[in-house]
Formats: structure tokens, sequence, C-alpha cells
């Protein structure tokens, strides 16, 4: 079972990149009122439970892939889910 | 063994301050000794721990995130449980922090630049093993280099750190944006230390500013006087 990570900055937590992404988008003539950047985490399971993956990739997150003091998380499934 | 007290510098993989650290505390009187992260234990007779400045593990994922795994980690955190001194220097307060032995986090600098230069800190606590020699307000200048030493916590936890005296050096002047300006901080008990300037590269008045000596002197008079004994 395939699945993403996605590792976003909470809100109200300075973000450098975002806002240098921000600045340069508004420099190329964009209309952008903020961008914030984060990551993302591919992550090929060997379970085909969804359940069970949901629980085993929270833990993955909240253990090494997020930093809970500054970084939220959201778990997508890909299509074959 | 004589008067010098061992202490053990943790080499990762991307460590590169490990050589500096070691030759500053020979020079200052300890007795330095290699350790490697995947040491399950720290060198035999070792009563104080430096976790070096560096690029662990490539910083990938987040800075320290990825080496606050390794097995040598187990025995540090063990060796801190039971009251050893542990200093973390910038790689190594990253380290600190991602495995909860220190409070907070880095992040990267509010100008998105590595920095690399001389900073003068204030000492704001002598509530910590390390500062038998410190005094509250004194001014030490020491070389800081890092693209993520914006030290964050929330109002809550900057205001418990205040009251329990747990913020060991502010930078005098807005650095990387750092909340507080804060530049070091100690854990509940004040055994383990962690800052992003960098003391083993000021303790040799021929290569510059000599404010690291008061910080790895702290580190080496809490090793004297053993609470823990590997």
């Amino acid at each position: 079972m395939k699945a993403t990570v996605l590792i976003r900055p909470k809100e109200g937590i300075l973000d450098p990149q975002g806002e240098a992404v921000e600045g340069s988008l508004r420099k190329l003539g964009f209309a952008v009122a903020a961008a914030r950047v984060g990551r993302l985490v591919d992550v090929e399971l060997d379970t085909d439970d969804p359940v069970q993956a949901r629980a085993e990739l929270e833990k993955m997150a909240g253990d090494l892939l997020a930093n809970p003091l500054i970084e939220s998380f959201t778990i997508e499934f890909g299509p074959a889910a | 063994m004589s008067g010098a007290p061992q202490i053990a510098v943790v080499t990762f993989p991307g460590s590169n301050d490990d050589g500096d650290a070691m030759l500053a505390l020979e020079l200052l009187g300890a007795q330095a000794v290699r350790a490697w992260h995947a040491d399950g234990a720290l060198p035999h007779g070792t009563t104080g721990v430096v976790l070096p400045g560096g690029f662990s593990y490539g910083d990938y994922l987040r800075c320290g995130a990825i080496a606050r795994f390794a097995p040598v980690m187990e025995a540090v955190r063990a060796f801190s449980a039971s009251g050893g001194p542990v200093l973390g220097i910038c790689n190594g307060f990253q380290i600190l922090c991602e495995a909860g032995l220190l409070p907070g986090v880095l992040r990267l600098n509010r100008q998105q630049e590595f920095l690399c230069c001389d900073v003068t800190v204030t000492v704001e606590s002598t509530a910590s093993a390390f500062a038998g020699d410190w005094e509250v307000g004194q001014q030490l200048v020491i070389p800081i280099k890092h693209g993520e030493g914006n030290w964050y916590g929330g109002a809550d936890l900057v205001a418990s750190l205040e009251a329990r005296g747990q913020i060991a050096f502010r930078y005098t002047e807005d650095v990387n944006g750092a909340v507080g300006r804060i530049a070091g901080v100690t854990n509940e008990a004040g055994n383990v230390l962690g800052l992003m300037p960098h003391p083993e590269h000021a303790v040799d008045e021929l290569l510059g500013p000599t404010g690291g000596v008061r910080v790895l002197d702290g580190l080496i008079e809490a090793a004297r006087a053993p609470s823990s004994v590997t």
C-alpha cells in the first residue's frame, strides 16, 4: 500500500522558506497572498490494511517525520487505496 | 586516573567539530576520548559528554532528527538521566532537542542564510551544573556557524524555562530570529546544556575571542565531580 505523509509548518510558526518563495513569486508578478513550504514523504508499506497503515504512518510521523513543536502532518493514501 | 576528567566526544556520520572539541578540552585540562555513533555504550570511565557540531546524517529531514536514533544516544540518555553532564554544541544542540533531552527546536535562520561570525552572548542563569564559575550578566564572545539556529519554543515553554532558570545564554542582539534571542538552554535538572555558538572554537587567543573557555570549563568542572561514571 502506498501513502504520502505531508508535513507542514504549523500555523503561526515562522517559515523563512515560505517567505522567500512568497517574495519571489510576487517579484515574478504572481498575485500571492501567502506561501508556506513543507515537505512530503512517499511511503510504501507492506500492509494492505488501511487501518493498520494509518496507525503505522501516524507513529512514523510522530516519531521521526515531523516535529510536533513546529510541524503538523496529514496522511494521504494513493489511488490504489 | 589522575585529576583530568574523561570527557567523551561523540562522532556521528557528518560531525565535523569533534576534533576541535577534543583539542579544546585537552587544552583546558580534560582527557578527551572518542565515542562512535554506533556504539551502544560510552567509553569506560566517562564523566562528561560532548555532542559536537557538524551535519549529522547530512541534516536530512530535520537537523538532528536522524542522529537522535543512533545507538550511542541510548547511552547518552542513560548517562544524562543519572545526572552526568552533557554538552551539545550546534548540531549537538539540535540532536538533544530532537531527542527530547532539551526543550524547544532549532529552525531555519530567519534570514535563510548560513551565518558565520563572532557573536556576544550573555549568561542568563547560573542554575546548572555548568555554571560554577559563571556570573549572570557576564558577556562571552563566541563564534557561530549555522543555518538552523533559530531556537523556537512556545510562549508557555519560554515562561517556564525563564521561571526555572533554564535559559543559559541569550544573544545580545537578534542574530537568527531565535525566540527571546535564546542561544542556549539547559534541561530541568541542569545537567544537559545546548548552545548554538561554538565554545570549542573560542579557547585560544591566537585564533580570536576566548569566550568558549568559560563554557567548556563549566563542563570540565561538572565532569570533575562526577555524578555519573560509565
